[in-house]
């Protein structure tokens, strides 16, 4: 197993990740991170899990040429990864706070149990993103998507925000079936599509027009997510949003006999 | 509503010689079955025999009584199904109950005798000699290798996986904050904190005023994810992911809205009064390889410091099942047996589905052995373990510790009323109600459950000196030294042990 090699320009560290299994990696990062690092650029990544995984700090930077694999901030407090490519399932899983960006598409189960912070996908996302996201007081997580969805968006939700942009190819479909299954907080914006159909939606949401606090809170998060990915804001503003919001907050109320 | 016809399970006596009318028998009842007009009026239908009254009485003028109410008897429709369905027709909903599985299956633990030494192999003293009680959690090499410097020093060459110490091996059952009031979580930490075990946070987060006591805990990670975030992981000895508990394996856990106070709250972080659902499976756990990621992704996150723990209930492959959780890479594997208590369940579940403890202990332990990987990692045995002479045979059977949730809980003042998903707990236990939780002082609770360490100790060493056996390592995986009594060839089959008097 090849040691990763370590190199620091300035503030830079850089590693080059070929053919270093994931623990030598994250352990090599750890390290430069206790050392004082800040900034990662990490070359040649190649399936590697769980990078990123709970670090701590907002002046964290780790800068990912290569596809990262499962995992990816796990847990994570504070730091930004920007990947330059596609990555994998498991994005941001559990994550208390920091920022996720993906060049690319990702896959499955992003976003789970996230309780801050965001990920801001540039293409496509898997199955079951979103799922059980919540929100606590100041904390309210956010994953926003450009293009398609799999099944179970936003399952179980219990708080934060989703946006879906939807630029879809021919053809495909913007979201899965289950749309929303079993969400009771939180809010999904999805991009006005015909296939938003009520036989895909959990039976727990229902689609609604935005009010004015509904289009201040695109405004800011579509402008960030924009000019991270150098797209024109207005373009994408412009289209028709509707939300999904649940119709009840205790859709398991009534299941007892007490 | 109408009122319902469902008559009560309990039949409240209050002697009105005796009866001073100081009314703190009604001021003690949370659950609406004292009232007072001139005189203590009971309303029997609510009363659930939880003791508070009886226990505040200060004349003793209190007895609560089984209903006398007969119901002309019939084997196979007993007043149980019959209460629950017309309870059912009132309500269209699930049966709810708490504590474990009440049914009189087997209980496998009470056909099982231990084996003492007499003339030829003597018997051990533990009040004059040492009894090593000490127990390390977490996985063990598969071999130890050495070498020596040019001075001839000896080091290990092993790299070693952490193991955290038990001073008896007991932990305390995963509990949340929220299922169980901050006095009695409290109580739990600081006393296993005290006695050198671990208490079990549950899947609801470790209060911040309790983090002095996380060197001493357990910490859970659940479906729902509440209230795990670096610092929790980072607070705990031990990280467990919780697949399955022994009282409703295979299904979700739900703490309504009505117990999300502001401390717990602030404990789960997620908003005052909302639901808290967790799903029942982790969706991002659909086989071995996916549990292996979230065990190593719990690793990477802590720094390969704590050992990872992996709970499931006791269900039919649990062998296959535990073997997979120890391929994945956990270093202690729970199992949870059915009459595993719980805060809520529907009585259904918690009634008919799962295996007893004794036998899957005994099925996983054989499985590993066999597989020669029970190095790789610790079985901790959970399920009614009522005394220790249930602890005893655990151990026998192959268990490295064993877990003490309703024992902890009966320490602490519960009378196992089984209605701990009402909120209503009158012993300030299983509530988040502030009048009530007030009940529960947490200094004199924490001495009870010390105490409680403490007696089953001394009862365990006095039982490894009449092994003629100085340490549990002796006593653990021993099943030469139980016989079964009542059991058949199959049973004693699975179980490992030979008939009393073979």
């Amino acid at each position: 197993m090849p040691a990763s090699k370590t190199k620091k320009t300035g503030k830079t560290i850089t590693i080059d990740a070929k053919g270093v299994y994931y623990r030598e990696l994250n352990h090599s990062i750890r390290t430069a991170l206790k050392a004082g690092g800040k900034e990662f650029h990490l070359k040649n990544i190649n399936g590697q899990r769980y990078i990123g995984d709970g670090l701590v700090g907002r002046d964290v930077r780790i800068t990912i040429d290569g596809v990262p694999g499962n995992d990816l901030g796990a847990f994570m407090d504070g730091p930004t990864i920007v990947v330059n490519s596609n990555a994998q399932d498991g994005i941001s899983n559990t994550m208390n706070d920091g920022k996720i960006i993906i060049h690319g598409d990702a896959g499955d189960v992003l976003g789970y149990g996230m309780r801050g912070g965001k990920l801001f996908v540039r293409g496509d996302v898997g199955y079951r993103v979103g799922i059980h996201m919540k929100e606590f007081k100041a904390k309210i997580p956010v994953i926003i998507a450009g293009g398609v969805a799999g099944d179970f968006l936003g399952e179980y939700m219990a708080g934060g925000i989703l946006i879906l942009l939807g630029e879809k190819k021919k053809n495909e479909m913007m979201v899965g079936d289950y749309l929303g299954t079993g969400m009771h907080g939180g809010v999904i914006y999805l991009k006005y599509s015909d296939d938003i159909k009520e036989d895909r939606l959990g039976k727990e949401v229902a689609v609604m027009e935005l009010d004015d606090a509904d289009n201040k809170v695109l405004d800011k998060l579509l402008k960030e997510y924009c000019q991270d990915f150098r797209m024109d804001y207005d373009k994408t503003r412009q289209q028709r949003f509707v939300k999904l919001k649940p119709v009840s907050h205790r859709p398991y109320g009534k299941l007892y006999a007490y | 509503m109408v009122k319902s016809t469902i008559p009560p399970m309990f039949q409240v006596v209050v002697d009105k010689e005796k009866c001073r009318k100081c009314k703190r028998c009604v001021m003690s009842c949370s659950y609406g079955a004292l009232g007072f007009t001139d005189r203590v009026v009971p309303d029997d239908k609510n009363c659930v025999a939880c003791h508070r009254c009886v226990a505040m009485c200060p004349e003793n003028a209190i007895m609560i009584n089984e209903s006398p109410l007969a119901y002309r008897p019939h084997a196979s429709w007993t007043v149980e199904h019959r209460q629950g369905i017309l309870k059912q027709a009132e309500t269209g909903g699930m049966l709810l109950t708490g504590m474990g599985n009440d049914k009189p299956y087997k209980i496998f633990w009470d056909h099982l005798v231990i084996d003492a030494c007499q003339v030829t192999n003597p018997s051990i003293d533990p009040l004059r000699e040492p009894m090593e009680l000490r127990t390390y959690l977490g996985s063990k090499p598969d071999k130890l290798e050495f070498e020596t410097d040019k001075n001839g020093q000896p080091s290990l060459k092993t790299q070693l996986t952490p193991n955290i110490l038990l001073e008896t091996p007991i932990v305390f059952a995963a509990m949340s904050f929220g299922s169980i009031s901050l006095n009695a979580h409290r109580a739990l930490a600081r006393a296993a904190y005290e006695s050198g075990i671990l208490m079990n946070t549950g899947e609801g987060g470790l209060h911040k005023d309790l983090y002095k006591y996380g060197e001493r805990a357990i910490v859970q990670v659940a479906s729902g994810r509440f209230g795990v975030h670096q610092e929790y992981l980072n607070q705990g000895s031990v990280i467990e992911i919780k697949v399955g508990q022994g009282a409703k394996p295979g299904i979700g856990g739900h703490l309504p809205g009505e117990k999300i106070n502001s401390e717990v709250s602030q404990t789960r972080m997620i908003p005052i009064g909302s639901d808290a659902l967790s799903p029942a499976p982790h969706h991002d756990i659909y086989s071995i390889e996916d549990l292996r990621q979230l065990i190593y992704a719990l690793k990477e996150a802590t720094n390969y410091q704590k050992p990872v723990s992996v709970k499931v209930s006791a269900v039919h492959n649990i062998a296959a099942i535990a073997s997979g959780i120890v391929r994945a890479g956990a270093d202690i594997v729970t199992i949870d047996g059915f009459r595993g208590g719980t805060g809520a369940a529907p009585t259904i579940i918690r009634d008919n589905v799962g295996i007893p403890i004794e036998m899957a202990l005994a099925a996983v332990d054989d499985r590993l052995r066999k597989e020669g990987i029970r190095n790789q990692a610790s079985i901790i045995a959970a399920g009614s373990i009522r005394s220790s002479g249930d602890w005893v045979k655990a151990l026998a059977l192959g268990a490295d510790a064993v877990v003490i949730g309703t024992a902890a809980l009966i320490a602490m003042g519960c009378r196992v009323c089984q209605k701990c998903y009402m909120g209503k707990c009158t012993w300030g236990i299983a509530t988040q109600n502030p009048q009530l939780t007030a009940r529960l002082n947490p200094e004199v609770a924490t001495e009870r459950l010390k105490n409680l360490i403490r007696a089953w100790s001394l009862e365990l060493k006095e039982i490894l000196g009449l092994l003629g056996v100085n340490s549990i390592e002796s006593l653990r995986g021993n099943r030469e030294r139980l016989r079964a009594i009542g059991l058949t060839d199959s049973e004693a089959n699975i179980l490992g042990v030979k008939h009393a008097g073979e």
